[in-house]
C-alpha cells in the first residue's frame, strides 16, 4: 500500500525522525492559510507546495490544464500561494511516472522553506531501505548524489552507491550508522545528527512494515541538521492486519476504480490495456494464461485471479469487473479444478451468464481437473454462447477464432 | 522413495483443528498420507480425525515421532509456527499459509539457517511424491506415478503441468511447490538439485514467474549439472512492470527479472524453455524420448 508523502511524514514522527514540517490543504483558502501559518512559523516568506500524489517526478511534472505549473513550487507570498494552489488542486499532475493519463492532484502539502542560508553548506542525499531478495535481509542504500534520480547515479556512477545490509532481526548497529555518516562526508553536529536520523529511521521501517522507504532527498540544512524534506513509503500488503491505522490512511482515490471494486469481492485484478479479459484461478496460471492470449495473437485485458473458491458469486463478479471495459472483446475463463470441482464451477458460470443476461462477446471456458467432461457437457447442454475447452491448446486456437 | 517426504514420512499439521487445517488433514489422509497427530495450542490432549492433538510441536514429535510439518496456521503466526517446528527437529516444514509478513520471514529464514531442517514454502501447495504421500493441498488424483519432477512458484500452473505429463504418457515422481513469495525456504536451484540427484526421476519440469533472481540462479547451476533433461517456463511474459501479479513476490522490479530475461538465460543454460503454457507436457515428453 502506497502512502502520500504528508501522511508518510507524520509516520515518520512516531520514530522521531525529523521531517520537514507541513501542513496539507484541499482548498485555495487553506492553502493561503497554511502559507501564513508556515511563513509566520519559520519566520521567512519563502514556503514550499508540493501536489500529493501517488508518484515521483513532480517537481518536473507539469499540470496538464496549467502548463506553466510544475507540481512543486517555491512560493513567497500568500498571492502567490492562492495562485499556485488554484493551478494545482483539482487538475492534472503529469510527470515522468504518472505516464499521459497523469493523477489528479486533490492534497497540497504547504511545507517549510529548509533551504534557508547558515553556517555551513547545504547537502542533499539519497537514502532508501528495501529487501535485499537475494540476501534475505533489509538493505539501506545511500548516496551523496541527492535530489537526482539514483538509476541514473546507480548506472553511470555505480561507485558512488553505497550500501549496508542489516542482519535478520537486529536494529541498524551503531558502526553502520557512522559509516553512513562518514561515506557521506559528514563532521561535527551533522554526523551525529544523521547517526540518530538512520538509526531511528530504520526502526520506523521495520516498525511500519514497510517495503520500501526512500528519503530523496535526505537534507543537510546550513545549520547541520539533518532532515527528510521528501518521503516514498509503502507498506508491505500482508502486514495491514497488525496496522489499522494505518489502513484507514489510503486513498483509493489514486487506484484504479476497479481494482478497488475487485479487491471489495476478495479478487486479485490488475487492469491491462489488450481486448481479451481473463478470469483464472491462482496467480501463476493467471499470468501464464495471459501469455497465452498474446500467443494465440490478443492482447491481455487483465489479470484476475479468482482464487481457491470458483462458485457463481465470484464468477459473475469477475464478469462484470472485466466487462467494465470496453476494449475487451472475448473473455476466457481458465480454472484448473482440483478440489474445486469444475462441474461446481460450470453451474456457477452457467447462473453468473443468466443472472448477466446479455452478454454480446465470446467467452471461452476451459475446466480441467476433476468432473472435467461431466462440466464441459453442462455448458454445451445449457445453449447459453459460451464456447468450452478442456485442453489448454483447444482453449488457445478458440481464443484466436474469437479475435478474428 | 523420490525426495522430501515419501510413504514412511510421519506428518503432523501445524494449525490441525481449524478449518483450513481439518479440510487438508482429511484430504491428506484419504490420499494415504502418514498423518500421526497435529498441534493446536490449548487443545492438547483431545483428539481430532482419530489422531492425537498436542500442545507443541515439541510435544507431537516426543510422542509419534514426526518428522515432517505442514503448516496451516493465519499468516501473523505462521513464522512463529515455522520457527516452533525448526526448534522440535522437525526436518522437512511444509508451510502453505499465504500473507505472511516479509520482515517476519526475514527472521524466520535467519532462524532455521542453522538447523538440520528444509523449509518448502510459505505460500505454496505443498509437496506430493505420488502414489506415496500428499503433503499440500494439490488435487491428488492429477499426479499419477511416474518419473517426472516438478518444481514450481505457482499452484494451480504446478497441477497444469503434472496434468500435461500424465496425458502425454508420462507420471510423476514428486512435485514440489515452492511458493510465490519474495522470501521461500526452498530456493527454485535447491529443489531442482534435489530432483536432479534423485535415481526415480528422469526429467524435471521448472515452473517460474516474474521477480527476483531463482530461475536465473537454477539454470546457471543446471549448466553445469545437466544430467536430465529440463524443461522450463516462465509465467508473466506480458506482466507490466511495477505490479504485483497475485503472489506478493511476483513483480518485475528491473531488466534482470522479466520473463525474457529469464527465460534467455535459462535457454543459454540448456534448458527446454517452451514460451507457451500449453506446450510444456509435449515438450518433455519430446525430449525425454531422444
Amino acid at each position: 500500500m502506497n502512502l502520500h508523502e504528508y501522511q508518510a511524514k507524520e509516520l515518520l514522527k512516531r520514530y522521531n525522525v525529523p521531517t520537514q514540517e507541513g501542513i496539507a490543504v484541499e482548498t485555495v483558502e487553506d492553502a493561503i492559510k497554511a502559507y501564513e501559518q508556515t511563513a509566520t512559523a519559520t519566520n521567512t516568506k519563502f514556503v514550499v507546495m508540493k501536489a500529493q500524489i501517488h508518484a515521483g517526478g513532480r517537481g518536473k511534472g507539469t499540470m496538464r490544464e496549467v502548463p506553466e505549473q510544475h507540481g512543486v513550487k517555491v512560493v513567497k507570498s500568500a498571492e502567490e500561494a492562492g495562485t499556485v494552489a488554484k493551478n494545482i488542486l483539482g487538475n492534472t499532475l503529469v510527470t515522468i511516472q504518472t505516464g499521459e493519463a497523469g493523477k489528479v492532484v486533490s492534497k497540497l502539502l504547504i511545507a517549510q522553506d529548509m533551504y534557508y542560508d547558515g553556517p555551513s553548506d547545504r547537502k542533499e542525499f539519497y537514502l532508501s531501505i528495501l529487501l535485499d531478495r537475494a540476501k534475505k535481509q533489509n538493505v539501506i542504500m545511500y548516496s551523496t548524489e541527492g535530489g537526482m534520480d539514483i538509476e541514473e547515479v546507480a548506472h553511470h556512477t555505480p561507485e558512488k552507491i553505497h550500501k549496508e545490509w542489516i542482519a535478520p532481526g537486529m536494529s541498524l548497529q551503531a558502526f553502520q550508522a557512522r559509516n553512513i555518516a562518514f561515506n557521506l562526508g559528514l563532521s561535527g553536529d551533522a554526523f551525529k545528527n544523521m547517526v540518530k536520523f538512520v538509526t531511528n529511521l530504520y526502526n520506523a521501517y521495520v516498525g511500519l512494515d514497510c517495503s520500501m522507504l526512500e528519503i530523496n532527498p535526505l537534507f543537510k540544512s546550513a545549520d547541520d541538521k539533518i532532515i527528510a524534506v521528501d518521503c516514498k513509503m509503502n507498506i508491505d500488503d500482508n502486514a495491514m492486519m497488525r496496522h489499522k491505522d494505518i489502513e484507514a490512511l489510503r486513498d483509493t482515490s489514486e487506484e484504479d476504480p476497479t481494482e478497488v471494486e475487485a479487491g471489495a469481492f476478495n479478487l486479485n485484478y490488475v487492469k491491462l490495456d489488450g481486448n481479451v479479459g481473463c478470469m483464472v484461478n491462482g496467480a501463476g496460471l493467471a499470468m501464464a494464461t495471459m501469455d497465452m492470449i498474446k500467443l494465440a495473437g490478443g492482447e491481455p485485458a487483465n489479470f484476475l485471479d479468482v482464487g481457491g473458491t470458483a462458485n457463481a458469486q465470484t464468477v459473475e463478479a469477475g464478469f462484470r469487473i472485466i466487462m467494465k471495459d470496453p476494449n475487451v472483446k472475448a473473455i476466457l475463463i481458465n480454472i484448473f479444478g482440483g478440489i474445486v470441482r469444475c462441474d461446481r464451477v460450470a453451474a456457477g458460470v452457467i447462473e453468473a451468464y443468466n443472472n448477466l443476461g446479455n452478454i454480446n462477446i465470446p467467452i471461452i471456458v476451459r475446466l480441467q481437473g476433476t468432473n472435467a467432461e461431466v462440466a464441459k457437457e453442462l455448458i454445451v447442454n445449457s445453449g447459453l454462447k459460451v464456447q468450452s475447452a478442456i485442453l489448454l491448446s483447444e482453449a488457445a486456437s478458440l481464443v484466436q477464432a474469437a479475435i478474428k | 522413495m523420490a525426495v522430501l517426504v515419501n510413504k514412511n514420512s510421519k506428518v503432523i499439521v501445524q494449525g490441525f483443528t481449524g478449518t483450513e487445517g481439518t479440510f487438508h488433514a482429511t484430504q491428506m489422509l484419504e490420499y494415504g498420507t502418514n498423518v500421526v497427530g497435529g498441534v493446536t495450542p490449548n487443545k492438547g490432549g483431545t483428539m481430532h480425525l482419530d489422531r492425537p492433538v498436542f500442545n507443541t510441536v515439541k510435544d507431537a514429535v516426543v510422542a509419534t515421532g514426526a518428522d515432517v510439518s505442514i503448516i496451516f496456521v493465519p499468516p501473523a503466526f505462521a513464522s512463529d509456527a515455522i520457527m516452533e517446528a525448526a526448534d522440535a527437529g522437525i526436518k522437512v516444514i511444509i508451510c502453505i499459509t499465504e500473507g505472511i509478513p516479509v520482515q517476519d520471514m526475514i527472521i524466520a529464514k535467519n532462524y532455521i539457517q542453522n538447523r538440520d531442517c528444509r523449509l518448502i514454502g510459505p505460500n505454496c501447495p505443498g509437496v506430493i511424491t505420488a502414489g506415496e504421500a500428499k503433503v499440500g493441498i494439490m488435487p491428488g488424483f492429477v499426479f499419477k506415478p511416474g518419473r517426472i519432477g516438478i518444481v514450481s512458484k505457482s499452484g494451480t500452473l504446478t497441477y497444469e503441468a503434472a496434468d500435461q505429463a500424465v496425458k502425454a504418457g508420462m507420471g510423476i515422481s514428486t512435485a514440489i511447490g515452492i511458493g510465490g513469495d519474495p522470501i521461500i525456504g526452498t530456493t527454485t536451484r535447491e529443489a531442482v538439485e534435489l530432483l536432479m540427484n534423485d535415481p526415480e526421476t528422469d526429467g524435471i519440469i521448472m515452473i517460474g514467474e516474474i521477480g527476483g533472481n531463482m530461475e536465473a540462479e537454477a539454470a546457471m547451476w543446471l549448466k553445469e549439472n545437466m544430467r536430465k533433461p529440463v524443461v522450463g517456463f516462465i509465467a508473466g511474459q506480458t506482466a507490466p512492470p511495477g505490479r504485483r501479479m497475485g503472489h506478493a513476490g511476483a513483480i518485475v522490479g528491473g531488466a534482470d527479472d522479466t520473463a525474457a530475461a529469464k527465460m534467455k538465460i535459462m535457454s543459454e543454460c540448456g534448458i527446454h524453455v517452451v514460451a507457451s503454457p500449453a506446450d510444456i507436457g509435449i515438450t518433455m515428453a519430446n525430449v525425454i524420448n531422444k
